[in-house]
């Protein structure tokens, strides 16, 4: 048996442990609950093999799930379940799903603890609750790890009640009842729905209940493969996202923006003659540009094209790619161990700036009166969103609705809010109501991206062991005003040195080394450089990683030692040998590979999971050389092996799914996806200039394997795919063009296979030949 | 303001417009079909994936006085047969293919236009052919895209 596994065990309370509910004074049963548990797993194992340990590392113990955890506590209770009298179970989430499938794997636990079909509880998403205060961030991974116990208490308190009314009802022994399937039925075969207990079962006063869970062995929901509960609507053409809405009098207003990256209005000349142009209704300059409102979104556009804008100089003028990294590597922090005492691994890399763009561009619909807003769109810190916005009407925070959509994709992006706040602003301008989109070249363009960032490692090493492992990452400044998702951690990360501040906890919370590489640091600096940044499908790990591990196989050249059976043996967990043998077996690690063509690991331990990849990637002329119309090819990864140990999987077809995701993500960093920084502004402007991964860049061969160590409580999902997929690209690649990669994307510096679209006007022309192009 | 006319999933629609708008505006900002999703406005991206007259095409970029009268535009909202599922949307769900959902009406138009082509020129649905899809799907749902290509075929 595992040894952290023998941990676990041992720290557990004997008997089953009991939760607090509550039942709140409602016509109907509405429970609550709060969170009392405890933190059940373990710190790290001590390695049995001949490495010198490293001390424990903040993330093992303690990491940015548990703070986010923390932070909601005093308000968990807060959560609501409501059995309806139409025999159905509804509850709000306070998260924001955007494809991440957090919908699903909720109702699969309220399913799983009231003895539901999934389809009979509704889950939709919470409107901004202030006074859920810490409670409402979509962020870090940590949807289910946070609400999985006060959803369960909460669910449970419901079929508890249930039951003791259907016993009073029908005359008998609660315990001779059970639940199934929204009916509840004696051991004589009476039976009565949920919906005729609804009423019984409700409570007069609110009250605290002691309640006992479901034990583990009696799932029959969580840890089934479910289909995402809205694929119905999606594949039908029903499901709605936020510029779907039907919302009256809300028109479609584009902004035209400045050619300089955040560069404002100074003046518009043609003001008058663009109000007149057909299907315009008003145009008034804004804040961040000049806004157009007309009768379709093409109009809109058609008149920011004609707009003749005068404007001020953005907030990175005249700068460029180069001039960046030059102030990276000027704020890196000094490596404490010399280099050339012992031998020596010393390693610098670069990673330049990534788009976070979703599909769905940011949009948000915007209802401004004189006296309150209503504001519509995909917001993951709706909290900070309500307050921002009715900081910028003028208007007390609860005279301000804001409704969280479904979006269309975030990866980082829907942390923030911009659109709604340009919304709010265009509908104050305009009077009337909006429905604000940006332009994928605005999207792409003035968007939020990826920071650029350099990571420098130095290892020493012995013959047979690492002495010492320092990285040294340096970012450009990761935005994290958005704070925990409400006004007060948002004002702290605004205060002086407050983001930074913020940033090198996140980095502190997330980071940690999966191997024993004797005295191991990580730092991070960050230079406030003034860009529009958030994470992207993790803030730091995918590169953090990819440094790490292209120098671990670096250091297992060194020793002489099969990179395989290097992480093996360095590895600090078994949790970490599980997923690394279980690639390693699948993948058929070693197995003979032709010239061109190689193999590669990546290895990587975040929100208490693990992850392993083994890579096949093909780098032949053949197949590098591939041409394809406007699209870029270069090597290409045929095979992915993925292993993922995320604690108890509610869900596993949509692990998977999230994992699938991440391995396409961590294929593009390193082989094909970055921003071009140029005179102050990026230069991609669509998906024909910004390269994710397409068809004929995903691998024809995947592999996805759910370990299973017997963790009673699920990790984090939504990121994990990414970090151990991009090292092991870089480091399949590495060992098949036999050449270190130092930057990545490794296409970073080559020639655009395009021509650059132009900065004025910022949007280019829909073209008219679609009927040429058929199929 | 021009008067529009043309066939949207089996019914007779009749529009004012512009002539110059695309037809992506006009079905989605004008008459409320929204199945089809802007994500780049320039034929790129394949977000808006419909067909005409049964072949695969992008709105976004055809004007909406370049489509006659007897013009028959599908959208994914017309694409199955009543409450009837096409088999491509069946395979979808069978495989759990979408995420946030975005590209999918756009997706699942091509896979059925593209087997199509594939039937009329002779061609296996395989690989090769799936690689000539070039719909962008950011949450990477690409794997289980060409599993349900492929499964959909065989029903189609």
């Amino acid at each position: 048996m595992p040894q952290h596994r023998m941990a676990e065990r041992a720290k557990a309370p004997v008997g089953r442990r009991k939760f607090l509910g509550y039942l709140i004074a409602a016509p109907t049963l509405v429970v609550a609950a709060e969170l009392t548990r405890q933190e059940v797993f373990g710190g790290p194992s001590a390695s049995a093999a001949t490495p010198i340990p490293s001390a424990p590392q903040p993330p093992e113990v303690y990491d940015l799930l548990d703070a986010l955890r923390d932070s909601m506590r005093p308000t968990a209770n807060l959560i609501r379940i409501e059995v309806n009298r139409d025999g159905t179970v509804s509850f709000a989430l306070p998260r924001s799903d955007n494809g991440q499938g957090i919908i699903t794997s909720t109702q699969m636990i309220i399913a799983e603890e009231m003895g539901l079909d999934v389809d009979q509880v509704r889950v939709t998403l919470a409107d901004a609750r202030p006074e859920l205060l810490l409670n409402q961030i979509t962020g870090g991974s940590s949807t289910t790890f946070t609400t999985y116990t006060p959803i369960r208490v909460a669910a449970a308190l419901a079929q508890m009640r249930l039951l003791e009314a259907a016993s009073q009802l029908l005359q008998q022994d609660v315990r001779t009842l059970t639940a199934r399937k929204g009916l509840i039925t004696s051991t004589l075969g009476k039976s009565i729905p949920f919906g005729d207990l609804a009423g019984p079962a409700a409570s007069a006063v609110d009250k605290q209940v002691e309640v006992t869970l479901k034990p583990r062995e009696k799932f029959t929901v969580i840890g089934k493969p479910q289909n995402k509960t809205d694929v119905l609507d999606i594949v039908t053409g029903r499901k709605q996202f936020a510029a779907d809405l039907q919302i009256p009098d809300a028109l479609p207003t584009v902004i035209c923006r400045a050619p300089d990256l955040n560069g404002t209005p100074r003046k518009a000349a043609n003001l008058a003659d663009v109000r007149r142009m057909p299907g315009v209704t008003d145009v008034e300059i804004v804040s961040t540009g000049v806004a157009v409102r007309a009768r379709t979104f093409g109009q809109a556009i058609d008149a920011v094209r004609a707009l003749e804008v005068s404007w001020k100089d953005g907030t990175v003028h005249g700068e460029d790619d180069e001039s960046v990294l030059k102030k990276l590597k000027a704020a890196e922090l000094p490596l404490a161990v010399p280099a050339g005492i012992v031998a020596t691994v010393d390693s610098s890399f670069t990673f330049w700036f990534k788009s976070n763009s979703s599909l769905e561009p940011n949009t948000a619909i915007a209802d401004v009166r004189r006296d309150r807003a209503e504001i519509w769109g995909p917001m993951k810190t709706p909290i900070t969103a309500q307050n921002a916005i009715a900081k910028l009407l003028g208007l007390p925070q609860n005279a301000v609705t804001v409704h969280v959509v479904q979006g269309g994709g975030s990866f980082g992006r829907k942390l923030f809010f911009d659109a709604a706040l340009e919304a709010a602003e265009c509908s104050k301008a305009f009077g009337k109501p909006v429905k604000l989109m940006w332009s994928r070249a605005d999207d792409s363009r003035q968007g939020r991206v990826h920071p650029m960032c350099t990571s420098r490692v130095r290892a020493t090493v012995t013959k047979d062991s690492v002495l010492s492992f320092e990285q040294r990452h340096t970012s450009v400044s990761t935005d994290f005003t958005h704070g925990l998702g409400e006004a007060i951690t948002a004002a702290a990360a605004k205060a002086p040195l407050g983001n930074l501040g913020f940033a090198e906890t996140v980095f502190e919370l997330t980071q940690a080394n999966p191997y024993d590489y004797g005295v191991s640091t990580r730092v991070l600096n960050e230079v406030d450089m003034r860009f529009n940044t958030s994470s992207m499908r993790n803030v730091y790990s995918p590169d953090v990683t990819t440094a790490r591990e292209v120098v671990t196989d670096q250091l297992a050249a060194k020793l002489g030692a099969d990179p395989y059976e290097f992480r093996r043996k360095f590895a600090r967990s078994d949790r970490i040998r599980g997923v690394l043998d279980a690639v390693a077996k699948n993948g058929r690690w070693g197995r003979s590979m032709k010239k061109g063509t190689a193999q590669g690991l990546g290895v990587h331990h975040e929100y208490k999971g693990v992850t392993a990849a083994l890579v096949e990637i093909d780098c032949r002329p053949e197949t590098v050389n591939r041409a394809i119309y406007e699209g870029v090819t270069g090597p290409r990864v045929t095979r992915v092996t993925f292993a993922i140990d995320a604690g108890l999987v509610i869900n596993p077809r949509g692990l998977e799914a999230q994992m699938m995701g991440g391995i396409n993500d961590g294929i593009a960093l390193i082989l094909t996806s970055s921003l071009h920084l140029t005179d102050g502004h990026f230069v991609e402007a669509s998906w024909d200039n910004y390269f994710y991964t397409r068809q004929w860049n995903t691998p024809p061969e995947l592999n996805i394997i759910l370990v299973d160590s017997g963790a009673d409580e699920p990790g984090g999902a939504g990121e994990a795919g990414v970090a151990a997929t991009a090292a092991a690209v870089a480091n399949a690649y590495a060992r098949a063009v036999g050449k270190v990669p130092t930057e990545f994307p490794i296409n970073h510096r080559d020639p655009f296979p395009f021509t650059p679209k132009p900065l004025v006007p910022p949007i280019p022309e829909s073209p008219t030949d679609g009927l040429e192009h058929t199929y | 303001m021009p008067t529009q006319t043309f066939m949207l999933n089996g019914e007779r629609v009749t529009v004012e417009a512009e002539d110059g708008v695309r037809l992506l505006w006009v079905i989605r900002d004008l008459l409320g079909v929204t199945g089809p999703k802007y994500g780049c406005g320039i034929n790129v991206c394949k977000a808006c994936t419909s067909h005409i007259n049964g072949k695969a095409f992008n709105p976004c970029s055809v004007q909406v006085c370049d489509i006659g009268d007897d013009d028959e535009v599908t959208t994914i909202e017309g694409l199955a047969d009543g409450e009837k599922l096409h088999p491509m949307q069946q395979a979808w769900i069978d495989r759990d293919v979408p995420q946030c959902g975005y590209c999918q009406p756009g997706q699942i138009m091509a896979a059925v236009a593209k087997v199509r082509q594939c039937r009329a020129e002779g061609r296996d649905v395989d690989d090769d052919a799936i690689e000539e899809i070039r719909n962008i799907c950011r949450c990477g749902t690409y794997n289980r895209i060409r599993e349900a290509i492929k499964a959909g075929a065989d029903k189609m």
